[in-house]
């Protein structure tokens, strides 16, 4: 085998997630009221367009959620080549051997990038770098020369060689390049989409077209295709610049800032996410208890919420990741590989930010609870003798999801932005582990030197900005959709 | 406007020298999605100074609709394509907002229904006519104060000082009515817009109010234009009466031909569908169907599918308002009605007289009592009761009805629940078939439960809005454990449905997909599901329109007469008392003040309670309408009753005894008690 499969914690929560969201999304359309909420998020144009735009966001994700071992090319060749024959003469073949290193599908999709390394800082599509050096150099007679200059980069732009001016020409010809291919591209995933729509709705290709258009068709598809034409042209320009030049420039070891941007979508995916698992079950289960039961149970769950929301935030995490660091740091034993101790932090950072962050959606749910145990239908309920875990899974439960649903759509973005600054503090992911904050962190000194060091900072911040305004867009329409008081109106 | 010129010349004099609003072919859509939905087509009406126009109809005819666009209130989604509202000679939909604000509260000003809800709660009282007044007379500081009390004192309110720096929150429903009807009148309205003003108030507020509107209207002059779905509102407060079906003005006359000789079969159904003594324990006349959608009007006449009296013309063309008499205009085809509507009375059910021999009773009820502990401090102490139910007996047998009446607030509800177990007593004994309910665990009162079921209030609240219908239905079979396999619970479901007059298919929709009639036909059907002896009715039908009601009233008989059943039946609605129930109990802060069958009750009450009350009930005919007996003050907290007789405040007969202990109970008859010390 050329590699082997390592199956990291987060990866497997980050997969299942996904299945369940797939199961969830597959029921929920069995059931004709949940269908018509979804319907009506569907019709929603900015819902849709952020939906798409969290779909690649997602995507990247995924790819980086496979991780694996690459096997060392012939860990014995070297020795053979270079020095004494094997002490004994063995015919086993030595046991293989894989590297340290674990890698992700993305990271093979990505080679260049992550290979490819400067010496340090380099501006954006930069082909020299960014600070002078002494440079040694032979002159005609061979004499050693020093010089001090921007040194040319190893990799960015290399294959203009010497002739450096020609950059422009050759960025403004692979745009032009991308940009057509970007058209092109798009008017085929248009045309598939209205003749979808045409079979769908049995009209002709034209009347398809016309009612995307004139927003007439029961999905906002003129939203997704505005939205996947905006990340064409995106997407292709950068992938085409990707391969020769460093797009958003190099961070101050000299690695590839788009690169450490979309390893950073992993990441926030998996704090916005995962993160959740812990503070929902926690929630509805203490806030419809306390609601439902009320009298010392309720006094009991409030105390529990009251004291732990008091207590600050930042420092109950802070003090909490101390520990867990101390802790992971006394056990090297326990992990085979860095990627498994940064990923444990990861997940131990997700449940502190869980433990810490459900009071306020217990505390809705509680209020909720309250409520509608004294609908009559509850009471009804009631007087059939019906049994009360029976009444909290059939009336209380359902009639509590759309809470649930808008509460984890918005919390997903509150919780991207907490482990940015988290991370800020120093108390966030661990600092081998590539995430937006870890990037502004770093950025943070760089952006008081003279000249400034802006393209670290900018990138993770539009990136960031694009993930996190796409979730709340879509919150929006999921609460518009789901909200029982909106429903009434749409 | 066609019909005016028919108008005689004396009437035309007479509307033309004080017309203050006049209404030209108003006309109001909602948007919804890229149509628009036609909620008021075509109304035209007139108010002069003075007078009472009351605009009648079911909910969701577009009578507040028209209300709110008089004013040019209407919510977002509202839209006028056409009309004139001509107010003082000006139009009004011509007005720029600036000067429309100048005519809202000043020219005409509007009382809303729900009195909670319609005063700002952080805000004094004063405070809250103060914006008025100084809107529109620009008064301020103490000549504000001074007007201020004189419209509290002019709307009944006792010490007005000490109520201008109070909260909305002080205030009981009736008063603070009353405050939003001063901060109404504090501009000096022409015209008064009063919708539903007294629905969500208790009869003898609602009488006390109702005075006082026609009081107002007398010293002021003022037109008015009343919203209501209430034939006894409309008999006491009209001048003119208007009805509306369907976003149109179907019948507009003079209140006395309205009364005697009204002509649109719609208002004759509606009349006839109103529950009253000479159809006793008859089936209600009802109007089949219900009011088409929005979306889905008609072309022709948009009563015809629910019209007996439809002919073909009805269904191809829209008929349009004319003439027939002096002030009396019918939007109708039918152009010779019978006179008086036929098939009114349907023969009495002979069967459930025969049934009514009082075998051995169903439930007794034995000095129930229901404190709910009032606690204080960090420590929870106790430190009183609320004595919501204190010490009331009953006894109901099989296929009997016992209506419990009384004001919001005296108990009756959560007898009710008692009753039911779902609140659990703090005294007393409740027996169902001779075997005790309280202090049993839950499982061992499981066999019990399904010989009791509830009807709620609301039919919107009491299903799961989550749950399919047949779903609902079988949760008490399967929660009751009641022995049927699968394809027998389908049946049984498919068959309950069916004796509520619901389809089978019915089982597999949601509630929302149903009126609140058809809802209240699901919350029947599951009650039923379990074969219960009785029916706990929590006044299951004053949600309800009347022509709905009228249904389900039937239904209740119908199924009263064929299984037997006993209903509780809690209402504050005597018109409803009177057409169902055997017996009646009047309760007043958590006891009963007199018992009796409903003639010795209704007709010859004995205590000054029941009469204050049953001269409070406004009737829909002209002639009937007892002298309202006032009821000084309001109802008193059950957590601080008074001493001696609850009622003896309020009560013009109270005595010395009165105010000492609270009086036995005296047995005027073999079926009448009382509790009064006139009577011991």
């Amino acid at each position: 085998m050329t590699f082997l499969p390592v199956i990291l914690w987060s990866d497997v929560l980050i997969w299942l997630l996904f299945v369940a969201a797939i199961v969830f999304g597959a029921l929920s359309l069995r059931n004709p009221l949940w269908r018509t909420a979804w319907q009506r998020v569907g019709r929603s144009r900015a819902g849709m367009a952020s939906a798409t735009v969290l779909l690649v966001f997602v995507g990247v994700g995924l790819l980086d959620s496979l991780h694996y071992r690459p096997r060392l090319e012939n860990a014995a060749g070297p020795q053979t080549a270079t020095a004494a024959p094997p002490p004994t003469a063995t015919a086993a073949p030595p046991p293989t051997a894989y590297a340290v290193e674990v890698l992700s599908l993305l990271d093979v999709l990505l080679t260049p990038l992550r290979t490819r390394n400067e010496k340090t800082y380099s501006e954006p599509l930069a082909t020299r770098a960014y600070a002078k050096e002494s440079i040694e150099s032979r002159d005609a007679a061979g004499e050693l020369q020093q010089s001090r200059d921007y040194p040319r980069l190893r990799h960015g732009g290399a294959h203009l060689g010497a002739d450096e001016a020609r950059r422009d020409g050759d960025v403004g010809d692979r745009l032009l390049r991308a940009v057509s291919l970007a058209f092109l591209a798009w008017w085929a995933v248009a045309a598939a989409t209205a003749a979808g729509v045409a079979r769908a709705e049995a009209c002709s290709a034209p009347a398809a077209w016309r009612r995307i258009w004139s927003n007439e068709s029961d999905f906002a598809w003129n939203a997704v295709l505005a939205a996947v034409a905006c990340l064409l042209l995106v997407a292709l320009p950068l992938a085409m610049l990707a391969g020769q030049y460093h797009v958003f420039g190099t961070d101050k070891v000299g690695q590839d800032v788009f690169y450490q941007v979309l390893k950073s979508v992993r990441t926030a995916l998996v704090i916005g996410l995962v993160t959740t698992l812990v503070t929902l079950p926690l929630a509805i289960l203490l806030g419809i208890l306390a609601g439902y039961f009320r009298g010392w149970v309720d006094d009991l769950i409030q105390y529990l919420y009251t004291t732990l929301s008091s207590i600050p935030g930042v420092l109950l995490i802070a003090a909490a990741v101390l520990m867990m660091q101390v802790l992971i740091d006394n056990h090297p034993q326990w992990f085979a590989t860095a990627a498994e101790r940064a990923d444990l932090r990861l997940l131990a950072l997700c449940f502190i930010l869980g433990v810490t962050s459900w009071t306020g959606l217990c505390r809705l749910l509680r209020g909720e609870t309250l409520k509608l145990r004294e609908l009559e239908y509850i009471q009804a309920a009631q007087a059939f003798g019906v049994t009360d875990l029976r009444i909290i899974g059939r009336h209380i439960v359902p009639n509590l999801m759309h809470i649930v649903i808008i509460a984890l759509v918005m919390d997903f973005s509150s919780l991207v932005l907490a482990e940015a600054v988290l991370s800020y503090v120093g108390i966030g992911v661990d600092p081998t582990m590539i995430s937006f904050g870890t990037m502004i962190n770093n950025a943070r000194m760089e952006l008081a030197r003279e000249p400034a060091v802006w393209w670290s900072l900018s990138a993770a911040f539009v990136f960031m900005f694009t993930l996190v305004l796409a979730a709340n867009l879509l919150a929006d329409a999921v609460r518009d959709a789901f909200d029982p008081r909106m429903a009434g109106s749409a | 406007m066609s019909g005016a010129a028919g108008v005689s010349a004396e009437l035309s004099a007479q509307l033309s020298e004080d017309i203050l609003l006049e209404v030209r072919d108003l006309r109001i859509s909602f948007a919804s999605g890229r149509s628009l939905l036609a909620a008021v087509d075509g109304v035209d009406f007139r108010v002069a100074a003075g007078e009472t126009l009351a605009l009648l109809g079911e909910s969701g005819c577009g009578k507040s609709a028209t209300a709110l666009g008089l004013l040019r209130l209407l919510p977002a989604a509202g839209r006028m394509p056409g009309g004139e509202v001509l107010f003082d000679g000006r139009d009004l939909l011509a007005l720029p907002e600036a000067e429309m604000r100048g005519v809202r509260g000043g020219g005409m000003a509007m009382i809303f229904q729900e009195p909670a809800t319609s005063l700002n709660p952080v805000l004094t009282v004063g405070h809250q006519i103060g914006e008025v007044l100084e809107r529109h007379l620009g008064l301020a500081g103490q000549a504000a104060r001074v007007r201020a009390l004189e419209l509290l004192a002019a709307v009944g309110i006792a010490d007005a000082e000490r109520r201008l720096g109070e909260y909305p929150f002080q205030l009981s429903g009736g008063m603070k009515q009353r405050v939003m009807i001063a901060v109404a009148l504090a501009g000096n309205p022409r015209l008064l817009i009063a919708d539903e003003p007294t629905t969500a108030l208790d009869v003898t507020i609602q009488a006390q109010i109702l005075e006082l509107l026609r009081r107002l209207q007398r010293e002021r002059a003022m037109g008015m234009l009343l919203i209501t779905h209430d034939l006894g509102v409309v008999a006491q407060m009209a001048t003119r009466v208007a009805v509306m079906y369907a976003g149109q003005i179907v019948e507009e006359a003079p209140r006395e031909v309205f009364f005697s000789a009204a002509r649109h079969p719609y208002t004759q159904k509606l009349f006839a569908a109103l529950p009253d003594l000479a159809r006793r324990g008859g089936r209600l006349e009802t109007i089949p169907g219900q009011v088409p959608p929005l979306a889905e009007m008609p072309s022709g006449c948009r009563f015809a599918s629910r019209c007996e009296h439809a002919w073909e013309l009805c269904r191809q063309q829209e008929p349009q308002g004319r003439q027939v008499a002096l002030g009396h205009r019918l939007r109708c085809h039918l152009d010779r009605l019978p006179d008086a509507p036929g098939g009114r009375l349907a023969a009495p059910a002979a069967a459930g007289e025969a049934a009514l021999a009082p075998g051995a009773p169903l439930l007794e009820v034995q000095d129930l009592r229901v404190h709910f502990p009032i606690r204080r401090g960090i420590l929870q102490r106790t430190v009183g009761h609320v004595r919501a139910v204190d010490g009331v007996s009953l006894e109901l047998a099989r296929g009997r009805t016992l209506a419990l009446v009384g004001e919001s607030g005296c108990g009756k509800t959560t007898v009710g629940k008692a009753i039911l177990q779902l609140i659990a007593a703090s005294g007393g004994s409740v027996r169902l078939l001779g075997q005790e309910l309280g202090g049993v665990s839950g499982k061992a009162r499981r066999p019990l439960r399904r010989r009791m079921q509830m009807i709620f209030q609301d039919p919107f609240a009491s299903l799961n809005p989550r749950m399919a219908v047949g779903e609902i239905i079988g949760e008490g079979m399967s929660a009751l454990r009641i022995d049927m396999h699968r394809q027998g619970r389908a049946a049984a479901i498919a068959a309950v449905l069916r004796q509520v007059g619901l389809e089978d298919a019915a089982a597999g929709r949601y509630p929302h997909e149903f009126s609140g009639g058809q809802r209240q036909r699901i919350a029947i059907a599951r009650a039923l599901a379990v074969q219960p002896d009785l029916v706990i009715c929590d006044e299951p039908t004053s949600a309800l329109d009347v022509s709905v009601q009228a249904q389900i009233l039937n239904l209740l008989g119908t199924l009263q007469a064929e299984l037997g059943l006993a209903y509780l039946f809690i209402t504050h609605n005597f018109a409803v008392v009177d057409h169902l129930a055997h017996e009646v109990a009047v309760m007043y802060l958590g006891r009963i003040v007199e018992r009796g069958s409903v003639d010795d009750v209704l007709r010859s009450p004995q205590h000054p309670y029941t009469r204050a009350l049953l001269s409070a009930v406004p009737s829909a005919r002209l002639d009937e309408q007892p002298e309202f007996i006032r009821l000084p003050g309001e109802t008193p907290s059950p957590a601080n009753p008074p001493a001696g007789c609850h009622f003896h405040p309020r009560c013009r007969h109270a005595s010395a005894a009165c105010r000492e202990r609270y009086p036995e109970t005296t047995t005027l008859s073999s079926t009448h008690t009382v509790r009064c010390h006139l009577h011991s």
